[in-house]
């Protein structure tokens, strides 16, 4: 734990994975600007890894001010004690106010135990972080500009406001897609300061015998169009359905939870919460219901179609375009309206 | 902390195994080694199937009415634990923090295999943050004494928050290895372990005592075994018993209804189906550090999310209807 410092820098977990930086930490760098901005003070980004020094220009084009940068060959591979060691010591050093990590399996992985040797809050999956005055109900004390750490709880049927008054820095893993990437600005400038931090054997614990990673197949997160199913499409073949007005507006396929646990597709095409979140120009929801957890990673489209042959159905709430009716019928009737277009 | 940290010699050890076998001529093969591990379980609002019940009319979620369930990934973490002892003995024990209706959990905990369960119960606990949670349960985890492996469900679902786990790793000066899909190899005191990192999985190896989170691809729970059930059903916290003697007794005196749970706490002490109820004191718990005092986050506000149906541009399913929309899409530039 750090005294509040309010002066102290907003800082990002600059994620990368053999020498590119992880995309969510440039959408970060985005909202750590405005943080900042609204703060009056620097932005700071903590660069851990091997031979990483040229992705610092890339995050002073996204807004940082200073990459603290830790270079070592043994930091290749992320593992938790010696990252957590790295941006503990920087973090104790510098004193940052904020410090934000993606929601990644990294982030989510280093951030807890961080948070835990600094004896500092952290809040998980925040969709927005705001800065605001706070009163403490207790003490009627106010607290001046603190971190507002928007989340959903509960499962997505409540939004939680959380804040940390004194047991600085205040912390929080957002998730990839959910802050906006700004445009970047390359002749941006920034100062790179090198640090080095004790790594001893006794923080390598782990031993990485093998690594598989599968190529993305599936690129949710860019497509202008998405067209989703959910439970009720009602098998593997319906999908095909998806399909095929996915191929016929040209569009990614997305899934509800639903759809994936019933085995319908993989989960590489979940959206929601514990999936992808997605902000395409028009999403289209058939046969999803539009449960909380779903709502939660697409209800940011700027345009909404909603099909299911239950009015009632939550997804409607978010709807611009609501169909009732059964998806089996009014797909094939899309497919036919949109041949017809182009 | 195991065996390794406390000096003893650990016959795990490749090479101390080598120099035992050596000394006691009479020991033929290096017999397998058992573990013993920490299952650390959450009692939960089952916020993934809300219920109409639980709907209220201005269209947010009743908590209390939600059906309080075993947290899913804690279930794959039960599993793993008894599937580590199934394969290489060694005790299982179930842990929990909650009000004494979590003993449910731990009850099921004791119906799927588990040795041992300890409650971590106590109003002093209440409104703790993920910091002040794990700091308690790394305080019960200590106090257990010996372990070799904890392993914890990779997050609950009331939550979603995947932080505890690694906090208490942090606390017990331990390895953490989290999103664990498989065990892959457990001999002596080194674990290999598959985990999932998003994009695909890695292979990590590390030295016991480790702790490891447990993902719902992991395995597949074993059901409750009818024999076992049969056998524990009737295991009890204390606090339990104290409420089911109120419920009984409402005339006795206080001293008449404590001697009554006494003598049921003795009867199941002796049939081994006494769930142990421990509070902060028991495992010399910081106060300082428990609860609302050990919590640096603070919630400042919760907003109900309301459903609401208005705004939205009802189209006919008809094929003019969709022709119309579809032609608005185009007007508009979304689509084309």
């Amino acid at each position: 734990m750090i005294e509040p410092n309010r002066q102290g820098e907003v800082w990002v977990f600059a994620e990368q994975e053999d020498g590119s930086l992880h995309d969510v930490v440039l959408e970060l760098c985005g909202k750590a600007r405005e943080l900042a901005d609204r703060l009056g003070v620097g932005v700071g980004a903590v660069l851990p890894g091997s031979r990483v020094e040229p992705l610092a220009q890339s995050l002073f084009s996204h807004g940082v001010d200073r990459v603290y940068l830790v270079e070592d060959d043994r930091l290749a591979h992320y593992q938790t004690g010696p990252y957590c060691r790295v941006v503990s010591t920087l973090a104790e050093k510098h004193r940052p106010q904020i410090v934000i990590y993606g929601a990644t399996s990294i982030g989510r992985d280093l951030g807890p135990r961080v948070a835990s040797t600094m004896r500092a809050g952290l809040t998980a999956d925040c969709t927005d972080l705001e800065i605001q005055d706070v009163a403490d109900p207790k003490t009627k004390e106010v607290h001046k500009n603190l971190l507002l750490q928007i989340r959903p709880a509960f499962g997505g049927n409540i939004i939680a406001t959380i804040v940390n008054y004194d047991w600085w820095p205040q912390m929080a893993t957002v998730r990839e897609g959910v802050m906006p990437l700004k445009e970047a600005n390359g002749s941006r400038g920034g100062e790179l300061v090198r640090e080095s931090v004790e790594i001893d054997d006794g923080i390598l614990a782990l031993r990485l015998i093998r690594r598989h990673i599968e190529p993305r197949k599936v690129n949710l997160k860019g497509a202008r169009v998405i067209v989703a199913g959910g439970g009720g499409v009602g098998s593997k073949e319906g999908f095909d359905l998806i399909q095929n007005l996915a191929g016929a507006i040209g569009g990614a396929v997305g899934a509800s939870r639903a759809a994936v646990d019933s085995g319908f597709i993989g989960k590489e095409h979940q959206i929601g919460q514990t999936g992808t979140t997605v902000r395409p120009a028009l999403y289209i929801a058939a046969g999803i219901s539009g449960a909380v957890q779903h709502r939660a990673g697409m209800e940011e489209s700027a345009k909404i179609i909603a099909i299911n042959t239950d009015p009632d159905a939550p997804i409607f709430s978010v709807a611009h375009y609501g169909i009732v009716g059964d998806m089996k019928k009014v797909i094939p009737m899309m497919i036919r309206a949109i041949k017809e277009k182009q | 902390m195991s065996a390794r940290k406390r000096g003893l010699t650990d016959l795990r050890k490749p090479d101390n195994l080598r120099s035992f076998n050596l000394l006691h001529s009479n020991v033929p093969e290096p017999t397998p080694v058992p573990y013993d591990s920490i299952v650390c379980v959450k009692q939960v609002p089952d916020t993934a199937n809300v219920t109409a019940e639980a709907m209220k009319d201005d269209g947010t979620v009743n908590r209390a009415q939600l059906p309080a369930i075993f947290n899913p990934e804690d279930l794959h973490a039960l599993e793993t634990a008894l599937a580590v002892r199934d394969v290489h003995g060694g005790t299982v024990t179930a842990l929990s923090m909650g009000p004494p209706k979590a003993a449910e959990v731990l009850r099921e905990c004791l119906f799927r295999g588990a040795d041992r369960a300890i409650l971590l119960t106590d109003r002093r606990a209440a409104a703790s943050d993920t910091l002040a949670t794990s700091y308690i349960l790394s305080q019960a985890i200590r106090t257990i004494g010996r372990y070799d492996l904890v392993f914890c469900g990779r997050q609950a679902i009331d939550g979603d928050t995947a932080q505890v786990g690694p906090q208490i790793a942090e606390k017990l000066d331990i390895p953490q290895i989290t999103y664990l899909e498989r065990v892959v190899d457990l001999t002596g005191d080194v674990i290999q372990v598959r985990r999932n990192i998003g994009q695909g999985w890695e292979i990590v190896e590390a030295r016991l005592p480790v702790l490891l989170t447990v993902i719902d691809t992991a395995n597949r729970p074993r059901p409750c075994a009818a024999r076992r059930v049969m056998r524990c059903k009737r295991a009890r916290v204390v606090a339990e018993l104290a409420a089911e003697v109120r419920a009984e007794m409402p005339d006795a005196t206080d001293e008449q209804r404590q001697a009554e749970v006494d003598r049921r706490g003795q009867l199941l002490q002796e049939r081994s189906l006494l769930i142990e109820q421990w509070d902060l004191d028991r495992i010399g718990a910081d106060l300082d550090r428990c609860g609302i005092a050990g919590s640096p986050t603070k919630v400042h506000r919760v907003q109900a999310i309301v459903l609401t149906k208005e705004g939205f541009t009802e189209v006919a399913p008809t094929e003019d209807g969709i022709r119309q929309l579809i032609h608005e899409l185009v007007v508009d530039r979304t689509w084309g």
